[in-house]
Order: structure tokens, then sequence, then C-alpha cells
């Protein structure tokens, strides 16, 4: 939220041109921790500058705890939470907010299911209350037809964004090539069409009495409130909410690629795609920032070096990204670059190759860690406009490093990278055996990458 | 523009994973000054049992807007500025009039000049343009729409200086070199391929050329069809930007930790001797109104093997200067504007026949179109055909329950402050005041005009505004399995059709 930060507002205010960072004071986003005697985090930010107020819930469930055969449920036990409550029955939940003027969501990933309320700061009382009705009373309402029907929305959600997608079906495929079978990983989030259809009433009640319990959530309240206000309210709404079981989560489980695997997936599309993923490391471990910096300067500006010579330099691809993705039990690193048209991918695969063994041999330039660095942050900082992201980050921060406000400490991981550190990750991560998918256009697996080519 | 996104996730995951919904871009609203039921919040002791009924909802606390503050340099570039001091950035935008209604027989004329821009300006070519953005810190972005040429700037206002020396670099003096020119035509063209691999762009290419006849603007996509963007060179792109690219057609609006008298000086140094062409100023065609569709016409496009169809309904839309914009703001929060909408309810909600429906009104200086939408399961196509029919029918036919009203009426009015929450949303929001010439005051008239928006208003509007019997019909989907189901429905006549509208075969 541009318009009103909280406690950082003098962030940039001493940058310099060569550093955006290097004077700056502290970030800080000032924050109360409380935990409710049932276990429930209560985390509140004050932003009085606009009368709007963001509730961001999260339960520590997500795909990766799933059971083998019931790929998908902890994102269809997401779209259940919204089919009513015990003392707000369908289709309440929506009807309410949006009379307050207030809009919701949920989104699910590996590791996390989150739930959020936005608008007027006069609908807090209204958010937290519909948050603990179905935190406390989703089983007593849930019946089989809700679950049939937001099983078919789920399925139609995979369809849309996922099968009727071109390149839409990569995905699933990489991570099935990239994480041994079983794997909490292994599988994609939104889970496969005979899973879905295979889950039942009985599961959705099992996994909520084992996920949705305040002991397993974290709840973060950003924007024009008061902290004591919120609360009282919090306690008011949710401390008759019994205590689950506790529920341990599976420790790290990084993988590794004995020797370069390829796919090929023809697909209904006019240009091939490439995708190069790595095992990397999790998600706020020593080496997760100077990966995420080596993914920019391979691909996060026109002048990084994969764009360059790929897009400008040579005007084989249309374009070419790179991301470091952490998560919690494990992380993974992309290169995923689509050709021109009619182009063959071998082309591509042997200048992404040079460029990837030539910033393994010599490094970045002090000139291009500064950049990257300072977009880097730019880009943190931007994401931090809204009290949406604010409370989210709040919450992530939380779940992953124990204490909210660690915007600061995040930063400092990013300041710390040096050229060495970006050298020594692109030669340990990406000179390593590595998944190679090549998405083609039906019936031309001739353009499909060569896997020889790429053995380190 | 910035096409390469450093956390791009297409056709993988995105860190947020599948969510409940697609994320819901709110249509222009603006600020509540209104009257509901107040309640006092209750104190509680700390441990009571949850209540069993909803809280009461306050009356949430009016917006205050910055003022919209007003200057004009010597040479014609007209200021808007809003200060907002909590956080050191300043957003810059800068809007010349002359977007893709200039285009003519030259599809994606303009969107493509607004490309260039940053592909080379001043003395730097593009790597020196996105090396010196990120070392600032600066977002710099340029682009198009059907009426404006644009270049964003957003950067902390400790580097305000250097970053609006690239802006007026890219803005003023483009290079438009031939290399850079034939290298984004080629990348253009890719672009325009794979639209053509996606069927929600395919469906929106094909409605587009159904709905807007061919000496329409909006017949052919923003972006450019490739027949003539293969055409596009140097000079093409020159005399273009030459044309439109002058100051008296040009306003910037800067948002965020800067004072007026601050602006005008920086923006002076870098804008003050930016001089008007001597020829005439381009006007933009204006296109008569559209009539509806006398009669109402299915289209398919075929995309065999489709998982789903992308069902688009729609029709020659209004002006966002009707006076009747908020009832039909509101009569569309209730159809297919919101969540809880009918189209949504009934087509996700009720039947699962698809993850999310929805309905909406395009609002240009040249009304675009109205459109109902959803991507639905192949087999149930004719059946969502149906529903979408019963509902447009409906909002017509009878008058929404008061319940429904009071609620559309809330959703918009008391959302309105998260709506002006960043620079670049309040950026956006006084652009669109500019784009249709409504005063800085509106903010002010437009609240007390939804509330007043009655039960007999949205009823008026969905009929004045939309006829089910007069709209095209255009699904992308698998045409063998989808057409006898929807020849069977006898909307209208049936036709197979290519995505620039043309007919093939029957």
């Amino acid at each position: 939220m541009r318009t009103h930060p909280g406690g950082w507002s003098a962030l940039l205010a001493c940058t310099t041109a060569a550093s955006l960072s290097a004077q700056a004071p502290a970030l800080r986003v000032p924050v109360s921790v409380d935990t409710l005697a049932n276990g429930l985090a209560v985390i509140v930010h004050e932003d009085h500058s606009v009368p709007i107020v963001a509730v961001n819930l999260w339960y520590h469930v997500g795909s990766g705890d799933e059971k083998a055969g019931r790929t998908g449920f902890a994102h269809l036990f997401e779209h259940l939470m919204f089919m009513g409550s015990e003392h707000a029955e369908y289709p309440a939940f929506d009807r309410l907010l949006e009379a307050a003027g207030a809009d919701n969501n949920g989104s699910t990933t590996e590791d996390r299911t989150n739930y959020y309320e936005y608008g007027p700061a006069s609908a807090l009382p209204l958010m937290l209350w519909l948050e603990a009705d179905r935190m406390g009373g989703l089983v007593p309402v849930m019946t089989g037809e809700k679950v049939d029907l937001q099983r078919d929305v789920v399925k139609n959600e995979r369809r849309q964004s996922y099968e009727n997608q071109p390149y839409g079906l990569a995905n699933e495929t990489i991570l099935a090539l990239l994480y041994p079978r079983g794997h909490p990983y292994s599988w994609p989030v939104i889970g496969s069409m005979a899973d879905l259809s295979a889950a039942s009433l009985e599961d959705v009640k099992d996994f909520f009495r084992r996920y949705y319990a305040p002991n397993n959530a974290s709840l973060v309240v950003a924007g024009d409130v008061k902290s004591p206000e919120v609360l009282r309210l919090a306690r008011e709404y949710f401390s008759g909410i019994p205590r689950g079981p506790e529920t341990a989560r599976s420790e790290a489980a990084l993988v590794s690629l004995a020797r370069d695997t390829s796919g090929v997936l023809e697909d209904r599309v006019q240009l091939a795609r490439l995708y190069y993923v790595w095992p990397t490391v999790r998600g706020f471990t020593p080496d997760d920032p100077a990966l995420e910096l080596l993914a920019y300067l391979l691909a996060g500006e026109k002048n990084s070096r994969l764009t360059h010579a790929l897009v400008y330099d040579r005007q084989i691809a249309s374009s070419v990204y790179a991301y470091q993705d952490g998560k919690r039990i494990a992380g993974d690193f992309s290169v995923v670059a689509t050709a021109k048209p009619a182009q063959a991918l071998p082309d591509l695969q042997r200048v992404i190759e040079t460029e990837l063994k030539r910033i393994a041999a010599d490094g970045p330039t002090a000139r291009e860690v500064d950049q990257a660095r300072n977009a880097t942050e730019a880009s943190f900082l931007r994401r931090l406009e809204t009290v949406n992201e604010k409370a989210d980050a709040l919450n992530g921060y939380y779940v992953r490093l124990g204490k909210p406000d660690m915007f600061e400490e995040h930063l400092q991981r990013y300041r710390a990278v040096t050229a060495e550190d970006i050298q020594r990750v692109a030669r340990q991560y990406l000179q390593a055996p590595r998944v190679v998918l090549s998405v083609v256009p039906q019936g031309r697996a001739d353009l499909a990458a060569k896997i020889e080519e790429v053995t380190p | 523009m910035t096409r390469f996104a450093q956390d791009g996730r297409d056709g993988r995951d995105g860190r947020d994973g599948p969510a409940r919904r697609l994320p819901r871009v709110r249509q222009f609203m603006t600020v509540p000054t209104v009257s509901a039921v107040l309640f006092a919040l209750s104190a509680l002791p700390a441990f009571a049992q949850a209540p069993t009924t909803p809280p009461p909802v306050a009356a949430p606390a009016g917006l205050k807007l910055p003022p919209i503050q007003l200057a004009k340099l010597p040479n014609g570039l007209s200021l808007r500025l809003v200060e907002m001091h909590e956080v050191p950035l300043v957003q810059a935008t800068l809007r010349v009039k002359g977007g893709g209604r200039l285009d003519g027989d030259r599809s994606g004329l303009a969107s493509f000049t607004a490309n260039l821009l940053d592909e080379g300006a001043g003395d730097r070519d593009a790597f020196g343009i996105a090396e010196q953005a990120a070392f600032l810190g600066a977002d710099i972005g340029t682009t198009a729409d059907w009426d404006y040429l644009v270049v964003n700037l957003n950067t902390p206002k400790r580097t305000l200086g250097d970053a609006l020396d690239l802006m007026a670099d890219v803005a003023l003096r483009p290079t438009f070199k031939s290399a850079d020119v034939s290298r984004e035509r080629d990348l253009r063209l890719a672009q325009i391929i794979q639209q053509r691999d996606q069927p929600g762009g395919m469906a929106t290419l094909a409605f587009g050329a159904i709905v807007f006849p061919a000496a329409h603007p909006y017949h052919r996509p923003l972006g450019g069809d490739s027949a003539a963007v293969v055409r596009f060179d140097s000079a093409t792109v020159r005399s273009f930007y030459t044309r439109v690219f002058r100051p008296d057609q040009a306003e910037l609006v800067i948002t965020g930790d800067i004072t007026m008298a601050e602006a005008r000086a920086e923006v002076s140094r870098r804008f003050g001797r930016w001089i008007p062409n001597r020829m005439a100023v381009l006007r933009p065609p204006v296109p008569a109104p559209l009539p509806r569709p006398a009669r109402r016409t299915v289209c398919l496009v075929d995309k065999p093997g489709a998982a789903q169809s992308v069902i688009m309904i729609g029709s020659p839309g209004v002006s966002r200067t009707n006076p009747d914009y908020p009832a039909i703001e509101v009569m569309n929060t209730i159809l297919g504007g919101s969540f809880s909408s009918r189209l949504n309810q009934n087509l996700r909600e009720t039947k699962g026949y698809t993850y999310g429906a929805g309905s909406g009104f395009t609002y240009r200086p040249v009304p675009g179109p109205f459109v109902a939408r959803a991507a639905v399961r192949t087999d149930v196509t004719d059946s969502s055909l149906v529903e979408f029919f019963k509902e447009l029918n409906s909002i017509r036919d009878s008058a929404v329950s008061e319940i429904e009203l009071e609620r559309a009426r809330n959703y918009i009015v008391f959302g309105l402050p998260g709506e002006f929450e960043t620079t670049g949303q309040m950026a956006s929001q006084v652009a669109e005041l500019l784009t249709f010439g409504l005063p800085p005051t509106y903010f002010d008239t437009y609240v007390g005009q939804v509330r007043r928006v009655s039960r007999a208003d949205v009823q008026r509007v969905a009929r004045q505004y939309f006829d089910p019997a007069q709209v095209d019909v255009v699904v992308v989907g698998d045409v063998e399995k989808i057409r006898p189901g929807i020849e069977a429905l006898g909307l209208g006549p049936v036709t197979v059709r290519d995505l620039e509208g043309r007919e093939v075969g029957r």
C-alpha cells in the first residue's frame, strides 16, 4: 500500500543512485503478536492512512500434505470453505461481505492455504466472525452435494487453467520427472481428475478435523484498525473453537537427479517451448536469495544474459524467463524459453548452455549484481503497496521464520549476496543434472531438445 | 514495455497456486458518503461463546480524496497531480492522444509504436534503458490503448530526477532504429501467433471481428494482425510517432510523494522544450453509433479437442458518459459483475458448468462491447447457453429484489476507498476522468447517483442497453461435438467462422 506505509515511510529517503539500499533506514512494519489459548496466532499491523482492512488467515496445510490418491484435495477443500458454515449457511458468506463492500478469495499452494477478505475497516467484525464460523463449524453443514458441486467447479478450473491452455500440462509433467514418486511436490496443486473424482465427504470431514484447527492457523489483520480491538474481536469469535490435534508436517525433502531427464509433450501450440528445471534449495535458506538474483540476471530484464542472447542477439526465442521457487521442504529453479515460429529447440539449448557455463565460470560483473539487487529490492517494496500484500507477507514470515516483521531481514539477505555467491550457485545447482522438457506442436517432435547435448 | 517478467509463471503454477476464483478487477467506482445503519460494537467478555448471528456492519467512513491539482506548461502539456506523501514513491503517467483508433488499415500501429519507445531512446539502446531503470529502482512501461499512447514511470522519490531524464528520453527521443523495429516486429508476429493458441484470446479476437463491422476500429485487435504488422518498418513507426506525439495533445498525471511546485520544476526542465509539430492535429475517425444486430446469430470457431468451450455473448455497448452509467453498473453487478451475481451463481455455483461466469460493459470514448462470458465444459455448451439466456432475459423481464439491489449498491459504494489505495490506482482514476472529460469533482456525485438507483432503473437499463434477441454469440470449442446441441436450441443461424469472422464452410 504505497499511500500509507505504517513504519516504512522513510525507507527510500536516503538511498543513492548507485545502490538503492546502501544507506536506507531499517524497514519496519510494526505488529502486535498474540496467541489465543487454543493456539491461534493473531498478528495485527496498524495502517491508518486509508479506511481499509485486510484479513488474512493461513492454514498450515497445502497440496504437499495430501495423501497419494487424493491429489488436489487441499485445493478442493479450499473451495468447500466457501460453501457455508453453521451460522452462515451458503451463500451467506459472499452475500454478507459484498453487502459490506468487501471482496474475498482464497488460494492454495504446496505448503499453505490462505483465505482473505479486503474492504472497508467497518467490516472487520463481520470478516472475523465469518472466518471464525467456518473454522469452528464447517462440518455440521457439509454435505455430499456441496462436495460434488465444487468438485465440478474445480474440474472446470483444471480444464480452464491447465488442460485447455497452451503449455498447460507442462508443469505437472515436470513435477513428475523432477520429484520422485510419492514426494509431496511430485503432483500439481490442482491435482488429477481421477483423484478429484475419488474425494469423498468422509475425506472432507477428516481433513477438516486434522488441519482446520486454530492451533494450525495464523491470522493477520492489517489496516485501519486498533490492535486491542482486533484482539478483543478475535478472542470473542475464535476462543470457543477447540484446539485440534498436533499435526507433524514432513521435514525437508530435497531431491537430486542422477542424470538429465527429458520429456517431450506434443501440444496444440504453434511455438515450441523449452523448460530446464533443476532441484535447488528451500525458501529462506542461505542459497535461496543468490539463486533468485541469478534468475534475475539470467532473464529478469532485457539486458539479462539469456534474454540478451536469445531474444535480442540470436533472435531465436520470443521470450525467456527464469525463477527460483524455494518452497517449504524443497525448491527448484526453472529456465523457460519459447522459440520463434518454426525454430527448433536444440538451437536454444546451445545458447542456454553457453550462457550457463559462462556465468558459472566467470561469475557476474559488479554492475550486474548491483542492478539485480536494486531491481529486486524495488520490486520487493512494490509488492507491499497494499494492505492485502503486507498482510500475506507478514503471515508468510511468521510461518516460515517465526516472526512476522521480517521485511528488513529478508532485504538484508539480498543485500548480502556477492558476485561470488551467484557464481557459486550457478555452478553448484545449474551445472548439474536437470529436467529438460520440450513442448512442441503436434507432429513436430523433430523440434524437441536433444538430451545428449545437455549432459554437463 | 516490460515483456520479460522476473517471476513470470505462465505454464507453471504461480506461488499463489490455484485460487477459489480468478481475481476480480473492479470497475471504476467512487467515494462513499453513505448512510447505512450504524451499530455500536458491544463490549463482550474475553472468552464468550461467539455470537450465532453475524455482527452488524457500521457505516464505512467516507473516503476523503486529496484534491486533483491542475497546471499547464506554456507548450500546452497539462499536468494533473495528486499528493500522497506517506511513501517516498512517485508515479508519472504521460498520455498522448493517438491510440489504436488512428491505426486505420495499419492495425496494431499505435500499440507497436508504443512498444518501440523503450527499445532505443536518447543515447541508450534497449539494454541501456532497461539497465538504467533497474539501477534506479524505477519501473518504466510503454503501452497504447485505443485512444492514447502511454509512458508510465514509477520510481523512488530519491531517484526521481534521473528517472524522469530516462522517461523523457523514452517519450521524446526514441530512435526507432531499423534493426530494433524489425526485431520487435518479428516478436509481435510471434505474440499474435501465440494469442491464436489460447482459447480465451481466440474468442476475444473472433468476437471483435464479428460484433464490430470491417470499417470499425474494434474490428481488428489493438495489437494488430499479422497482415498489417508484417509491413511495419522504421519509417512507418517514426511518421506515426511524429504525427501524434505533441505536448498540446498530452497530459502528465503525477501521483505520490511530490508537490505541484516540485513537479512543475522537474517536468518543465525535461518536457518544457517539447514543441508541437506544425501539422494539423490528427483526429481519430468517430464511427457512427452501432445499432444492435438485427437478429441473434451464433458463430462457432473450431478448436478440435478443446476441453472447454469459451462462450462470449454480446453487442455494442454504451458510452462512459451515458447518464445511466451508475444504473448500468448496479445492473451489471447483479447480472455478472460480482461473485454473487446471477450468472456466476447459476452457471458455476448451481450447475457446476464453469470455473466462473460474468458480464461487463467496456467503456471507451467510442463504446466498447457488452459481453457475457464463461469457459464451460464441452458437453454442457448448449445447456450453458440456455442458462446464459435465462439470466439475460430474467433481469429484463422482472425487477430485481430489494435485497439484491441494496447488496449491489453497497458493494460498489462501500468498496470504493479500496480503489484509491496505491499511487498507481490513483493515477488510473485521474486518467479515467481525463479520458472521459469528467470533472475533478466527479467522485463526489457518483456515490449519490449509485445510491439513488432503483429496482425500476435496473430493469429499465437492462431492457435498454442489451437485448438477448439481438446479440452475437461466439463459441470457441470443438465444433463437431458442440454444434448439434447448439443448433437444436434454435437461437438463430449457426455458422462456423475463423478468427477474422469469415465464414468457413457450412
